[in-house]
């Protein structure tokens, strides 16, 4: 034995970027997650580039209630049409998924870090922080959702800011209940006794020794909660409540050419309504891919 | 053989099986030959993935999803299955052939009485009445000696003992009257006492009922109480087959000869005679080498004859069993008995030095909250569990004092509460002169963390997933405050992986690259990382291979020399115990029964309890004499230990009332030896010992 000790070439460990694409690599054998992340990935690429690949200013008025594929003034062509103001469809679509996405991952993250947290110190602790933070999740998570958010942003203003508050407030108890399973389980293993008996304190041993290993089902839930986001946020600007205007936003659209749709330009609300369907299909496809591929050995 | 006039029950011929993963095909048995008379008793021993359990899905034709039969026959009773179609297979499952699974909870429906799923087996196979299939499934619990038939039969599942969840599986099993009974590693999730009631079971029902058995084990010294035949496997082969008493007085096949050097068996000794581990591990199955598979680990390798093509089973020793057959090229020139590896040198013994470890009267109860609505309102006392009661004892420097007893008896408490991950209710725990007993982990100084380090049971626990080796020993030493410069740390991480006889390139790799052994070696480095005083081992080899478990024993006692640590092993492995402790001490229900040397209590006079324990261990040497001692009864619950001695209502000593009411008195047989039993000592010293060891050989190999 004592021969092959030390003439083992040292190998260098992956850096994150080199393990992140491995795991995305994995992917591949799942065709439902590659669909869903192409279709985010669009999304995430139009979002990026929206200056470079919107064909007009969105809020720019030009020739109103022109139909999907006539030629515009300059020669080009309104693709998906303009709206009820002269201003062309698709390129409020591309700028209004830059914010969605935007304020969707903010949103989400911020949702995700305070879950995360109580999750942790819940499962982690147990005893009366435990049954204090669960009863107030409980609370939280028994009011229909949608009620929750009219209330928080009907009170508070709508805004970019209230919107991301508002998601944290309904969605981090749904992300706690998740982590504090895990880290119950992952808190009974050897290794975390062995960290304990090294006297790591309670967040080294939360952060660095459980939370790692809660991964699989927080990257699952995380694409799903990203598609939800969108839904609310699409919600919440189709009732009003969303980002204010000038600024493109999906659900704004609308509800801005609601009344439009019956007097014979439905494409108005209809493409808007179908970039918020697909990017959430493309989310929910993802998650089911990375499902499907960590359930694999 | 041939001169059988009757067809064998099961009869296999060039059985080849494979899995299908995303590497391709992976073969798990190939070239496979057995043939099992009625009423015989055959069993396959090997390592964990040498496809013995393949077999035994093989013949119930359930692959799984993602295996199939590649080749070859299996007969039973001279149909070939293949022939038959899909609901024929089906209804000799269970009838004609059954099975018997490592996990008995797991065989069993939660949600039935254990009488419906009894009756169930009658009825549906042969359409019996319910009250015939009533009167069968009571009379053959009563076979299967369980106490109270009828009120088991009222049970569900879970409100039974795993002992009697064994039995009631073995009874479903026999219900059908099957030819063929597979037992695959039947008692392995079992304590050692209640094993040795199972398996006696086994071995009685088969001779009773003509049933013929194919008991799958890894555990050599259980073969020799069951089966008649063997055939060792190794990486999807059988390497040796033959009759029980031809295999064990002439291994002929250097992997089952090693097999045999790394079991401790009672003529093994730490210092004199220590275990031999097979070099190397078992080959992946795509990377199985040419020729023999076992070419890579063998000490008789020889390049050109081993290395070649495929090779065949030869007859050996043919005088004594014509049925004897080895898969080696060089048997006829090979002697293994005659190979002694360098590294079997006698050790020195370690002189014990001072007192490092001293529990004085330690006790740990444990509050059972009963939050129903009826103990809010009677106001009655909370109920305790007395995991642990007065456990007192002493280690010295260098010393291993090995802590036996089966589960539940509290030795994982104690761990715990020697760790600080709870803490003592009472008495006293001292460490160099600290008392540590009431100072829970997060108020230890870092110096007496260091002092204090364990290694744990679950290889595949032990570490965490989501680090690499590397970081998770270096962060120790940090911790530690042994060194805090990223290079110096890394060059001592890299000295202890020289220790552990790992490469130095285990420090980059994440646990799931590594096997069980190597992980449990990283357990050990990393526990031994701050230089530790007293290292507490709970069952560090229970959950590995034999020959990996001797390797781990090794290094571990090999550490420990050279740091004079004193080491206490938690096991329920007597033969471990006797190998490589000291010091004994078997606990019980929480309280101790037994301390002294390892010779001491190894020898009489016992207490009951340790006399019975000692009996029940399968010793895989045929020419050991043992005494039968097979115990009554289940383990008590805790929450409700009997009044006197915690053992009483087993006992097969019991003397009288006066064990059930009294504790019983500490008496010392020895200076140091003492045994809790209300028996005089005089009494006690004219029991004879329960193992015999012929003399034979002991100077012959020195």
């Amino acid at each position: 034995m004592t021969d092959t000790t030390n003439n083992a070439p040292i190998a260098k460990p992956d850096s994150m970027l080199v393990t992140i694409f491995k795991s995305v690599a994995l992917l591949r054998e799942s065709p439902v997650g590659i669909i869903g992340g192409l279709i985010v990935l669009m999304f995430v690429f139009l979002a990026i580039f929206a200056p470079i690949v919107a064909p007009y200013d969105p809020n720019a008025p030009m020739v109103p209630f022109a139909f999907p594929g006539s030629e515009a003034p300059d020669g080009g062509t309104f693709w998906f049409g303009t709206d009820q103001l002269g201003r062309d469809i698709l390129s409020r679509i591309i700028w209004g998924g830059q914010r969605v996405l935007f304020y969707a991952t903010l949103a989400t993250v911020s949702a995700y870090i305070v879950g995360i947290l109580m999750g942790l110190a819940a499962g982690y602790f147990r005893g009366y922080l435990d049954e204090i933070i669960s009863f107030f999740a409980n609370v939280i998570l028994s009011f229909p959702i949608m009620v929750l958010y009219v209330l928080i942003i009907a009170n508070l203003g709508a805004s970019g800011v209230n919107i991301i508050f508002a998601v944290v407030f309904a969605s981090s108890p749904g992300i706690m209940r998740i982590v504090r399973g895990v880290t119950m389980d992952i808190a009974t293993r050897d290794y975390i006794a062995a960290a304990q008996t090294r006297g790591e304190g309670p967040w080294y041993i939360m952060l660095v020794e459980i939370l790692p290993n809660a991964r699989g089902p927080l990257i699952v839930d995380f694409c799903l909660r990203m598609g939800y986001t969108t839904i609310t946020i699409g919600a919440l600007g189709f009732l009003g409540l969303g980002l204010p205007p000038p600024d493109p936003d999906w659900g704004g659209m609308i509800t801005q050419t609601r009344s439009f749709v019956t007097g014979g330009f439905p494409y108005m609300a209809i493409f808007p309504a179908c970039a918020v369907s697909l990017l959430v299909l493309g989310f929910n496809l993802l998650a089911d891919g990375l499902r499907e591929v960590s359930l694999r050995d | 053989m041939s001169d059988q006039d009757e067809t064998p029950v099961l009869e296999i011929t060039g059985l080849r099986l494979s899995y299908y993963t995303r590497a391709g095909e992976i073969p798990a048995v190939m070239d496979f030959d057995l043939k099992i008379a009625k009423g015989e008793s055959v069993g396959l021993v090997g390592e964990s993935g040498c496809g013995k359990s393949t077999v035994a899905n093989g013949i119930m034709r359930y692959m799984g999803n993602n295996g199939g039969i590649v080749g070859g026959t299996i007969k039973f009773k001279g149909r070939d299955m293949a022939d038959m179609s899909e609901e024929e297979v089906r209804r000799l499952r269970g009838k004609d052939i059954a099975m018997i699974y490592q996990e008995p909870m797991a065989s069993l429906n939660p949600s039935l009485t254990i009488g419906q799923q009894l009756m169930e087996v009658p009825m549906n196979h042969e359409g019996a009445s319910e009250e015939e299939a009533h009167q069968r499934s009571f009379d053959m619990l009563s076979a299967v000696h369980i106490p109270d038939p009828q009120r088991l039969m009222d049970s569900y599942p879970h409100q039974v003992s795993g002992g009697q969840q064994q039995r009631v599986v073995i009874a479903m099993a026999l219900l059908s009257k099957p030819a063929l009974l597979l037992l695959d590693e039947p008692t392995t999730a079992l304590d050692v006492t209640v094993e040795a009631g199972i398996v006696e079971l086994i071995a009685e029902l088969s001779k009773e009922t003509g049933t013929s058995l194919l008991y799958i084990s890894h555990n050599l010294g259980l073969m020799l109480e069951v089966c008649d035949r063997i055939c060792v496997m190794y990486s999807g082969e059988v390497v040796e087959e033959g009759h029980i008493d031809s295999i064990f007085s002439w291994p002929t096949h250097p992997y089952t000869h090693g097999l045999f050097g790394c079991i401790p068996l009672p003529h093994a000794d730490k210092n004199a005679r220590p275990l031999t581990a097979i070099k190397g591990q078992l080959p992946l199955p795509h990377q199985r080498p040419k020729g023999c598979y076992f070419g890579p680990r063998c000490e008789f390798f020889e390049a050109g004859t081993c290395d070649q093509d495929q090779i065949p089973m030869a007859a050996v020793h043919t005088d004594d069993d014509p049925a004897h057959r080895v898969r080696c090229a060089r048997w006829d020139v090979i002697d293994p008995k005659s190979f002694v590896p360098e590294e079997t040198v006698k050790r020195e013994v370690i002189p014990v030095g001072e007192t490092v470890l001293e529990v004085k009267d330690m006790r740990k109860y444990y509050e059972v909250k009963d939050s129903s609505l009826a103990a809010l309102f009677s106001g009655g006392e909370a109920k305790q569990v007395k995991a642990n009661e007065s456990i007192s004892f002493r280690a010295g420097e260098g010393e291993t004092v090995a802590i036996v007893g089966e589960s539940g008896c509290g030795k994982s408490t104690f761990a715990k509460v020697l760790m600080g991950l709870e803490t003592a209710t009472e008495g006293e725990v001292n460490l160099s002169g600290t008392n540590l007993g009431e100072i829970a982990v997060g108020d230890r100084t870092a110096e007496q963390l260091a002092s204090l380090q364990m290694v744990f049971q679950n290889p595949n626990d032990t570490l965490n997933p989501s680090h690499s080796i590397g970081y998770q020993i270096g962060r120790v030493i940090k911790r530690f405050g042994i060194e805090s410069d990223p290079a110096k740390i890394q060059e001592l991480v890299f000295k202890l992986l020289d220790t552990v006889k790992l490469p130095r390139a285990f420090a980059t790799r994440k646990p799931r690259q590594l096997s069980g052994g190597q992980k449990q070696r990283i357990g050990i480095a990393r526990a031994f990382a701050g230089n530790p005083k007293t290292v507490i081992a709970d069952e560090p080899i229970s959950a590995l291979d034999v020959s990996v478990a001797a390797a781990v024993t090794e290094l571990l006692m090999e550490i420990q020399r050279e740091h004079r640590t004193t080491l206490l092993f938690i096991s329920h492995d007597l033969s471990a115990v006797r190998y490589l402790a000291d010091r004994v001490v078997v606990m019980y229900l929480g309280q101790i029964m037994e301390r002294g040397a390892t010779d001491e209590v190894f020898s009489p006079p016992y207490h009951p309890y340790t006399e019975a324990l000692l009996s029940a261990v399968p010793i895989a040497d045929p020419e050991v004499q043992k005494r039968r001692i097979v115990l009554e009864g289940n383990l008590p619950s805790p929450l409700n230990p009997p009044k006197g001695c915690p053992f009483s209502t087993r006992c097969p000593r019991k003397i009288g009332a006066i064990c059930d009411d009294e504790v019983p008195p500490v008496q010392f047989a020895g200076d140091r030896h003492a045994i809790a039993c209300h028996i005089d000592m005089e009494e006690l010293r004219k029991v004879e010992p329960v193992i015999t060891i012929p003399d034979r050989d002991m100077d012959a190999a020195d």
